[in-house]
């Protein structure tokens, strides 16, 4: 008998005049030992099944129907008290945010002692020794005095060890993990991920992974469900999964994987419409209305769930894929050319943006005459250029320095030394009248679209704005030119009356968008413009962004810690470390033949949309924990967590030097280089 | 295996696509902000019977003494605190004078000094705090400053010095009651301005080149509109109050421009004679306004907050 057995479980969650059908319908078991990954878009009820077994659902939700069996017992007929004892003794789970997820007035130890206290009936002391043991049990080092310290003395990688630890004080046969690296780092994510591995392993426990990351779940899960709106469309072995997708919404996420399109230089496929509303689901396919293979009993009936021969569930009537691979291949022919279609590349034009030696440091001031006592070294020295018609990539680990250096290029900020040149005009020279004119050529486009446009304006006020200000045109013009952007960015022109939490986040960073496009800048610097979103959502604004691109000759500074997503839109990619640039050349150079060992490890980190490479890297990628920029090490800055660091790393400093003759630059004493 | 049969869906990437096709309900394209506050206020019952609590007292006060003539000017001895009855609904005072009428001119002075005072106050302490929070540094921290030394004096003895040191007309009263009760605002003013002005969308007008005034009057104060709004009519309500507590002890407009707390002073002493007719009708409108003007403020909180409008 398998651990655990969802069947036919619904839940249902009421707004105040609607309900939405969250979870509709879905089957599926976990086997003692082995990592289920749910996978799944915002929205299509991932986490929503995962809260419906700890049966810990938000307001308006009500109790879950259909049944869930634990070790035989249904949790569904358990009262409140006895699932309270099964909440965090049998089944524990991770959230994906550790600061707000831990109480901030208790010390860790506490709160892993709490747990404990509570199912075991242990002492104070008894507690806090398990608290302790289990700290160490996650990798946490000193876990002595860790088990003192209080949340916010942690840094974030070390929150969610805590927050591991105490899922895992009274050995849960079963452990949930809710996008448990969302809101981390890509190296952190990968040392989380390994010590989740590592740890299911040791203790013989379950694993539930949900994420909506198709790359971490490649190399962790056994088995994959696939969810979408409500529904789980197809479940399978990882590797079948990515071998040969059979419903067509998981091929269409596949086809959207920025990575997919980098390899093959095709355009990214990107799944067009919306997710159905939930409130009102469709009584057929529910992904019918985005499907590429479409028919009318798609429209017409639920297609039920399917097993092909070798034992791969779905539920579609028209699947795509073959039972086996080396069978005879079904000939589709797609109407939709868009994924094979070559990307325009761009014609490079002269340099357009020159910045020398960019350096920002942030002042630490204390008590009431706000007296200097330190600084924050956010950019140190920062070289690049970016000529027209480009793209160049910024990448690196968040508080590496590249949103500054993002906000120092538009004027967000001033810059502490260094020079910035728009065109032969020295920026940081310029009178403020002066640079509020030319703020024109360089325009900005927020990650958050939603926190970047004023709640209380329109769009159409929102996007005129710049117009506005920058007193371009009259009245007249102002209004044809947003009707023009709107129709450019694939919005209807009736939107435009419409406020900005009306849209979904996708079409929120078209409105982001039209308003960047709208003074008609030379540069457009995109500061992580697609990483709240989809994938499928995310392929259809960076084919944009592409297509506007060839089609107005913009230059684009793109920064984002997916380096894939960089891979796909950049020509040249510059990858910064604790406020260094510390390697920059031909996308295609960075990604195939690093140079500095921190790029190695990046590439090494990041988890991959492919099981058998996931499951090759031996490497263990970058250890340990960005060291803070108040004191930033001596020399190399990357030294502390260097493999090939050496004593003359710490003394002097690596120049950035090119290799070979195309323009691929890195500071490094002892570079990667045959 | 079926044939498949592959058909245009026509949603390529270039073609506009349609409102319904991006979930975006066609109905609502046209409600402008105001009217979906609008419901959400008109969802809130005590509200909206407190809505009509003070439209009557209005249409009572300024536009009753056209429709009801009573005896509001002239002493009459023969008519003196006469009970309620058909001549004079609500009886009359001990100089003979109309109870009824006297309430209806005397509404229209607390009210007028009330809102006049009360929105007065909200202009000042809307732009003092919004300012204070954008400049920041050490202009906010004087401007902060001044507004903590300023709170230590006690409120009823500013009220009374200044109202007996600057003479006793509507304007003085107006002003005086707006000097002393603007302070509440400006801190929940210059709060907002201080969580809204580090917002993206700040950001995002400063980095197109947009000056100080303009984020401060089409972003800033646009956005803590919500908390000023409600802050007024509370703001009324005190000013009602404070004006009745100047006229209950000898402070207020001279007779006869009696406000409602004037009849009410007046009629207390009366109070062993058992006339309640005197009392109770200026008590009660003062409390009425009072009530409404907080429930209305309780139902605008919810009627700005733009998450509450939808759903």
């Amino acid at each position: 008998m398998a651990l655990l057995e969802v069947e036919n479980l619904h839940t249902q969650i009421k707004l105040k005049k609607s309900t939405v059908q969250a979870v509709d319908g879905i089957s599926f078991t976990v086997e003692a030992g082995e990592t289920i990954g749910i996978v799944g878009e915002s929205g299509s009820g991932k986490t929503m099944t995962a809260m419906s077994i700890m049966r810990l659902l938000p307001n308006g939700g009500s109790s879950p129907e259909g049944s869930i069996f634990l070790d035989g017992r249904d949790l569904l007929q358990l009262d409140d008290e006895q699932m309270a004892k099964v909440r965090g003794n049998d089944v524990g789970m991770i959230f994906q945010d550790p600061m707000t997820s831990l109480n901030p007035t208790m010390t860790i130890g506490k709160q892993i002692a709490e747990s404990v206290r509570i199912h075991r009936g242990a002492g104070k002391q008894e507690g806090l020794d398990r608290a302790v043991e289990v700290l160490s049990l996650v990798g946490m080092p000193s876990p002595q005095q860790r088990a003192r310290d209080y949340p916010h003395q942690l840094s974030g990688g070390m929150r969610q060890r805590a927050m591991i630890a105490m899922a895992l004080a009274n050995e849960p046969k079963l452990l949930i993990a809710d996008e448990p690296t969302t809101a981390l780092d890509v190296t952190v994510q990968k040392q989380i991920l390994e010590l989740i591995d590592g740890l299911r392993e040791r203790l013989g426990m379950a694993v539930i992974l949900v994420t909506h990351d198709l790359g971490v779940i490649a190399g962790r899960a056994d088995r994959v469900n696939v969810m979408y709106a409500g529904r789980i469309v197809e479940n399978t072995t990882t590797e079948m999964l990515y071998a040969n997708p059979r419903h067509p919404y998981t091929e269409a996420l596949f086809d959207s994987l920025p990575e997919r399109g980098a390899d093959s230089g095709t355009r990214l496929y990107s799944i067009p419409g919306m997710p159905p509303d939930l409130t009102k689901p469709p009584a057929a396919c529910r992904f019918a209305a985005r499907c590429r293979y479409a028919q009318d009993d798609c429209r017409a009936q639920d297609p039920p769930y399917r097993v092909d021969e070798v034992g791969h569930e779905f539920a579609c009537f028209h699947p795509v894929g073959a039972a086996l691979r080396s069978g005879e291949e079904v000939e589709v022919t797609l109407s939709e050319v868009t994924s094979t279609e070559e990307l325009p590349t761009p014609e490079l034009g002269e340099v357009l943006l020159e910045v020398t030696d960019l350096v920002k440091d942030y002042p630490i001031t204390k008590g009431f005459l706000r007296r200097q006592i330190g600084s924050v070294s956010a950019v140190a020295g920062v070289s690049f250029s970016i000529r027209k018609g480009e793209t160049v990539g910024l990448v690196g680990e968040s508080g590496c320095g590249k949103t500054t250096v993002a906000k120092l290029i538009v004027g967000l900020e001033d810059t502490t030394a260094g020079a910035m040149s728009l065109e032969g005009a020295d920026l940081a020279a310029l009178k403020s009248g002066e640079r509020r004119k030319k703020s024109r050529d360089v325009q900005l486009m927020f990650q958050d679209s939603y926190a970047a446009m004023d709640p209380r304006m329109r769009v159409r006020t929102v996007v005129r704005e710049p117009l506005d200000i920058q007193k371009v045109g009259d009245k007249e013009s102002r209004e044809a030119r947003i009707k023009e952007l709107f129709e450019q960015v694939g919005l209807p022109a009736s939107a435009l009356e419409r406020y900005p939490h009306e849209f979904s986040g996708g079409q929120r960073q078209r409105v982001g968008f039209a308003r960047a496009l709208a003074p008609a800048p030379k540069l457009i610097v995109a500061d992580e413009p697609v990483s709240a979103l989809d994938v499928s959502i995310q392929s259809q604004v960076l084919n944009l962004m592409k297509d506007l691109q060839a089609e107005h000759g913009l230059s684009y500074l793109f920064i984002s810690h997916d380096l894939s997503v960089v891979r796909y839109v950049s020509d040249r990619i510059g990858v910064m470390y604790l406020g260094k640039l510390v390697e920059i050349g031909p996308a295609e150079a960075v990604y195939s033949k690093p140079i500095h060992h921190y790029t190695r490890g990046l590439l090494d980190t990041i988890p991959v949309a492919d099981p058998e490479v996931e499951k090759a890297k031996a490497s263990s990628g970058i250890v340990g924990e960005l060291p803070s920029a108040i004191n930033p090490p001596s020399g190399c800055r990357f030294r502390t967590r260097c493999p090939a660091a050496q004593d003359i790393c710490a003394q002097t400093e690596p120049p950035l030097v090119p290799y070979g003759t195309d323009g691929h630059l890195a500071a490094c004493h002892f570079p990667i280089w045959e | 295996m079926d044939e498949i049969v592959v058909e245009s869906p026509g949603q390529g990437d270039n073609i506009p696509p349609t409102e319904q096709m991006l979930g975006l309900e066609p109905t609502e394209s046209a409600r402008s902000m105001f009217r979906r506050g609008l419901e959400v206020f008109l969802e809130n019952r005590l509200a909206v019977v407190a809505f009509g609590v003070l439209v009557f007292y209005v249409l009572m006060c300024f536009f009753g003494p056209l429709l009801y003539h009573g005896n509001t000017s002239h002493v009459q001895m023969d008519e003196i605190t006469l009970p309620p009855g058909p001549s004079h609904p609500l009886g009359t005072d001990q100089n003979g004078v109309d109870e009824l009428g006297k309430l209806m001119k005397a509404g229209q002075i607390s009210l007028e000094i009330g809102i006049a005072s009360g929105v007065l106050a909200s202009v000042i302490g809307m732009l003092y705090g919004a300012i204070a929070g954008y400049v920041g540094g050490w202009v906010d921290s004087i401007m902060m400053r001044t507004i903590d030394a300023l709170l230590s004096i006690p409120l009823i003895f500013a009220l009374i010095y200044l109202a007996s040191t600057l003479g006793r007309t509507k304007t003085v009263f107006i002003m005086v009651i707006a000097l002393t009760s603007w302070f509440s605002l400006t801190r929940l003013t210059r709060g907002d301005t201080l969580t809204i002005k580090v917002r993206d969308y700040v950001a995002a007008c400063r980095m197109m080149g947009g000056r100080s005034p303009r984020i401060i009057f089409r972003h800033i104060l646009p956005n803590t509109i919500g908390t000023t709004i409600v802050n007024t009519s509370l703001s009324i309500a005190n000013s009602v109050f404070a004006l009745s507590v100047l006229s209950y002890i000898g402070l207020g407009l001279q007779a006869p421009n009696d406000d409602w707390g004037g009849m009410f002073a007046n009629g207390s002493s009366y109070l062993d004679q058992n006339y309640w007719w005197m009392i109770y009708p200026p008590g009660v409108s003062i409390v009425l306004i009072i009530i409404s003007c907080n429930f209305i403020g309780d139902a605008l909180r919810d009627a700005f907050e733009t998450r509450l409008q939808k759903r």
